[in-house]
């Protein structure tokens, strides 16, 4: 492999005139080189002060490393400056589209504007350099916010108790199936019920979460309306279901409708009910799952609450439970020890000082499932969430719901002549179009579909979820998207049907204008590249370059 | 479409092919160009016993997975290890060169039972 | 405030085309019995307010002045130009790069972290990351399980607490049980695992032998031998390691680590009172089918680009569904960017230095303590930058200088009875000679 182009030089435009078009044999066109590749020997970025004489001296009376542990040679960390290196993540940012830049009507991913209050809020000192294990008054401000949010999110919920700790949804999932076992387990029902009900609308979480825990996932179907179909549920209800997961608004962006009768059919069965509370962007203020009877669910904070997804994380994925739930909880709980919750909640609210109320860790829960993660849960997340929740309000709580349905809706109707729609029914944030009728037609795919997207700086829906819609197109504009923008998302989607029927080929030769074209996936698999090998070493393990001398030499101090 | 007429199928889309009481066994271009580019194999052990409908492998894509079923019952004898490094095989030459193992078979009326060329060709439509 | 841009004509325009007359037609399919009333959440407010609210909270936090406390989450430089990296929108607003064409930067610098990762461990495959450095652990030995078909592992007692109830929690969803290896928490003894008492957990039934280096009490353990005995019982060894140490320390993959698990806070990320921060894992190519989360390979495009994707997808949940190995999906991709950018910043001599000057300043201030006649070290043997030191009645002095803005460490005795009387302090390349003057004499004061 060479680098085709001057050193220093990378394309960030895409293709075009700086193109010549494929390269012969192994020869790839760099885009962007690795930062090993701008390594250079003896330089560097950040700089550290020398220790004291005086502290050295000190140290001289502790034991030394012993040999025996010592590394044999120093990692190949990269070597360059700190221009350097801003620039190449600079550059490879420009080769990444972002909510910031463009639209990005991901179903299921809820890809709202991210507001930078949010990022202030999250930097401030006093949050952000607070230790996890500093002593509990030195962190009142960290327990408060963790208390508020957790306050905020249970009237949100209607769930009477919330756990912070799970670190992401999917977390949030495991920490509800443990609760719900741990709840099996405390009526003496832990061995007979070992089945975790799912739609085959469900989310892959779903299912691979039930094995996490020991349960055997059973598919159940969706009616024709796009909802659960209940007289199946009622048949696989038993005496050995734990739980049902069910998603609402369901994957296929629908509200279910006998939902009152599901969860009363679950809780007959005496087993709990799961809500995967990915899609709460639709029902903020209209659907209170706490309060219908469900037993637990989780919030993404990531996509209803507006914190960045950060390229794949982090998120944070509380859990909301009832009653009956409550003492299986992951501990600690960020708990108020002093001061009257009403109290305390009325002076938060009204930006009075709280000082009279003291927080403490509740690590007394005797029949706790246990923690799921060190310490408390994606503080950082709760922080741009308490922020955006604040900001909002109940007011703009309500508005998001209504502005993310009304949307969705609006492109539901605009588009259901271009393409087909399985589900002809009032959508709630999000709706899912099939590519069927191009690919019978034209063999223009859902993923060449996609690709063409590409093409106009708009990142694709999610393709190919949920998968019982066949060339599935799922589109969630969010609340956060002015009428320009869905206006324009039409006119693309339309152009590209009618280029489909025109032209297939230029469909499936998209994209052609981002910083790479489709890329050989069944290679990457099938011949895995995983790592960057120095001198051209797949092999290559710990062996790189000698150790420089030890430590306790004050020649080889390091210098600022 | 239509398939090689001296092997048999199974309505799992794997095939057999009956020579002197072993059999030769793979899946089928149909199943193949479901599952798209195929980048990995999990192979049975030399010696494994079979049994038929039961899993016996796995077979990997870019975008999908799938359990192999047994067509037929019996000791795998030999496995292709060619897949090991060249699992594309089971696309471009799924009835040739993409054989997955030859198994000694347990009951030879097993694959008789099977359905011929013609009658998976209108199974799988 | 709200961030919706839509007006109120916007809206008559979309209820039109939608041919409904007001929103709460769209909501109609919502049972009446369960529709939600009125909430109790407080009224919006103006970005002024928000701000004021939040410094409001800051302010009821008290940073230390002087601190040796770490126990698992360590206060090391954050520099400033990873700040700004992981500032930058197009790398903080991006989705899960699914569609690599408009994803390069995210794909390509997890590329680089994977590469960072199996670098300073020494093994061959590094994932794009986990929730942090408990749930790799537990991952790392639920794959062992799978790996060996084995249902019980071994762990050291040299494992932090929190650590180990992660992984209670997550083997009890497989029903995997946990045997625990002592380790010496004498006074004089080792303060390490004794590689015949881990011999003797193992067993044909244990899938793996899980030890850290350095423990949670600072000590450095005899990671080579445990690695033998676990391998002696047909078991895989999973080592816990501390990334910055790895620029002093043997790589794992050099002294026979199966899989590696870590917590990469140390390496630019802030304390942030708990998270987020960012577990790693490494192991073996040979069992790479059976690692949970995600991996960024190299390929080429149509047109002969070098190019980076999600790859060995069919591992995971969204494809293998309830015979995934996990069902991770959500990693934390922006904190393995900060790891890297960290580690690119500081490079090889940077890393070494922090090493080095953590080591050295946790020797001063163990030396200062002793010399003052306040304490001693609780174990022989040596440690890497954080020493549990006996100190008598450690909690209630501890506390009497929390109120000064002076945290003395950790008290183990917390959760471990035997180590009641002890300090567990950390220094870092941010300790100063100050820090350590102010800590002696505050104990001194507290005698």
């Amino acid at each position: 492999m060479s680098v085709a182009e001057a050193p220093g030089r990378s394309d960030h435009s895409g293709r075009g005139s700086a193109f010549s078009g494929a390269t012969a044999g192994d020869e790839l066109t760099i885009v962007e080189p690795l930062i090993f590749e701008r390594s250079r020997p003896e330089r560097r970025a950040v700089r550290f002060p020398a220790a004291s004489e005086a502290a050295r001296r000190a140290a001289t009376a502790q034991p030394e490393l012993p040999a025996s542990v010592r590394r044999a040679a120093a990692p190949r960390l990269p070597e360059v400056s700190e221009l350097e290196l801003l620039r190449h993540y600079n550059r490879l940012a420009h080769l990444n589209h972002a909510i910031d830049l463009g639209f990005y009507p991901l179903g299921s991913c809820t890809m709202k504007y991210n507001p930078k209050v949010n990022e202030w809020s999250a930097r401030l000192p006093g949050l952000a350099e607070s230790h996890p294990l500093d002593p509990e008054p030195l962190s009142q401000g960290s327990l408060e916010l963790m208390w508020l949010l957790a306050e905020l999110l249970k009237e949100v919920s209607g769930f009477p108790a919330v756990s912070l700790q799970p670190a992401a949804g999917a977390h949030g999932e495991l920490t509800g199936l443990l609760m719900a076992r741990a709840f099996h387990r405390s009526n003496g029902e832990g061995e007979q019920r070992t089945k975790v009900l799912v739609p085959d609308s469900a989310h892959g979480t779903n299912p691979a979460t039930a094995t996490m825990v020991g349960y055997q996932a059973v598919t159940i179907r969706s009616n024709e309306r796009g909802g659960i179909d209940l007289a199946e549920l009622r048949e696989a209800l038993g005496p050995d279901v734990a739980a049902l997961m069910i998603t609402n608004p369901s994957t296929l962006g629908i509200f279910e409708d006998q939902i009152d009768q599901v969860v009363a059919a679950v809780r007959e069965a005496g087993a709990i009910a799961y809500m995967d509370g990915a899609n709460l962007n639709a029902i903020l203020g209209r659907f209170r799952p706490g309060h219908a009877g469900f037993d637990v669910m989780h919030f993404n904070l990531h996509k209803t609450f507006s914190t960045p997804h950060g390229g794949g994380g982090p998120g944070a994925g509380p859990v909301g439970v009832s009653e009956r739930l409550a003492p299986f909880l992951p501990t600690p709980i960020p708990t108020l020890v002093a001061g009257d919750p009403a109290v305390v909640r009325a002076n938060a609210w009204a930006g009075h000082s709280t000082e009279g109320a003291r927080f403490a860790l509740d690590a007394d829960r005797p029949h706790s499932i246990g923690k799921v993660r060190s310490c408390y849960g994606n503080f950082g997340m709760f922080v741009r969430a308490y922020t955006y929740i604040r900001s909002n309000g109940s007011e703009g709580l309500r508005t998001i719901s209504n502005d993310a349905v009304l949307a969705a809706n609006y492109l539901r109707v605009r588009l259901r002549d271009a393409y087909d729609l399985p589900y002809d029914r009032i959508s709630k944030h999000e709706v899912v179009f099939s590519g069927r009728r191009q690919k019978r037609e034209h063999g223009v795919t859902t993923l060449d579909i996609a690709k063409a997207i590409l093409d106009h700086g708009i990142h694709p829906p999610t393709i190919y979820f949920p998968l019982i819609v066949e060339e599935a197109l799922m589109v969630e504009p969010t609340e956060t998207e002015s009428l320009e923008t869905l206006d324009t998302f039409v006119e693309v989607m339309e152009g590209i049907a009618a280029l489909a029927a025109s032209d297939p080929a230029a469909v499936k030769r998209a994209p052609t204008t981002t910083p790479v074209g489709r890329l050989d996936e069944a290679a990457a698999a099938r011949r895995p590249d995983l790592r960057y090998a120095f001198d051209g070493d797949p092999a290559a393990g710990a062996a790189g370059t000698d150790m420089p001398a030890s430590p306790a030499a004050p020649s080889e101090a390091p210098t600022a | 479409m239509s398939y090689p007429d001296d092997l048999r199928y199974s309505k799992e889309h794997e095939w057999v092919r009956v020579e002197e009481g072993r059999a030769t066994i793979g899946i089928t271009s149909f199943a193949a160009d479901e599952l798209g580019d195929i980048v990995f194999v999990e192979l049975p052990e030399v010696g494994a016993a079979l049994s038929q409908f039961g899993t016996f492998g796995v077979v990997e894509s870019v975008k999908a997975v799938s359990d192999l079923y047994a067509p037929v019952s019996g000791e795998v004898l030999e496995v292709n290890d060619a897949l090991r490094e060249a699992p594309e095989l089971l696309n471009s030459d799924p009835f040739g060169e993409g054989w997955i193992a030859r198994v000694a078979l347990s009951d030879p009326g097993e694959a008789e039972a099977l359905m011929d060329a013609e009658a998976y060709a209108a199974e799988t439509g | 405030m709200t961030y919706s841009p839509h007006t109120e004509a916007d809206r008559a325009r979309m209820l039109e085309a939608i041919g409904v007359a007001t929103v709460d037609d769209l909501f109609d399919d919502i049972p009446p019995a369960v529709r939600a009333g009125g909430w109790e959440v407080p009224d919006p407010l103006a970005e002024q307010e928000v701000r004021a609210e939040l410094a409001r909270l800051a302010g009821r936090n008290r940073i230390p002045e002087v601190s040796f406390l770490g126990a698992g989450v360590y206060r090391h430089l954050v520099p400033a130009v990873v700040s700004e990296v992981i500032g930058r929108p197009e790398f903080a607003t991006a989705y899960t790069p699914y569609q690599p064409e408009v994803s390069q930067g995210t794909l390509q610098s997890i590329y680089e972290f994977q590469s960072l990762i199996c670098e300073l461990t020494g093994m061959e495959v590094a994932t794009a990351s986990h929730y942090d450095g408990a749930t790799a652990t537990a991952e790392a030995a639920l794959m062992a399980c799978r790996l060996t078909r084995r249902h019980r592992v071994a762990v050291s007692a040299g494992l932090s607490p929190d650590y180990r109830r992660v992984l209670a929690t997550y083997c009890s969803g497989p029903g995997v049980e946990v045997v625990t290896v002592p380790i010496d928490l004498a006074e004089d003894g080792s303060g390490a695992t004794e590689p015949t008492a881990a011999a003797a957990s193992l067993g044909d039934d244990v899938a793996c032998l899980v030890a850290a280096q350095p423990n949670f009490y600072g000590q450095l353990e005899p990671m080579a031998e445990l690695a033998d005995a676990a391998h002696a019982a047909g078991a895989l060894f999973v080592a816990v390691v501390e990334p910055t140490s790895l620029a002093m320390l043997e790589a794992p993959g050099a002294y026979g680590a199966d899989i590696v698990a870590a917590e990469g806070q140390p390496l630019g990320i802030p304390a942030s009172f708990g998270g987020p921060y960012v577990g790693l894992m490494a192991a073996r190519m040979a069992s790479v089918r059976q690692m949970p989360g995600r991996l960024v390979g190299a390929t080429r495009d149509v047109e002969g680009r070098k190019g980076y994707v999600l790859t060995l997808q069919a591992r995971e949940q969204h494809i293998r569904r309830e015979k995934a190995a996990s069902n991770i999906c959500t990693n934390q991709a922006l904190m393995a960017l900060a790891a890297t950018t960290y580690l690119a910043a500081v490079g090889p001599r940077g890393l070494r230095e922090v090493a080095e000057l953590s080591m050295l300043q946790a020797r001063h201030t163990a030396a200062a303590i002793e010399a003052a006649g306040l304490g001693r070290r609780r174990f022989t043997g040596s440690y890497f930058a954080e020493v549990t030191m006996h100190v008598p009645d450690a909690a209630r002095r501890h506390a009497a200088l929390a109120e000064r803005g002076i945290v003395a460490g950790h008290v183990p005795g917390r959760d471990e009875p035997a180590l009641r009387d002890t300090l567990l302090l950390a220094a870092t390349e941010l300790t100063t000679d100050a820090d350590v003057e102010r800590l002696v004499a505050a104990l001194e004061t507290t005698r």
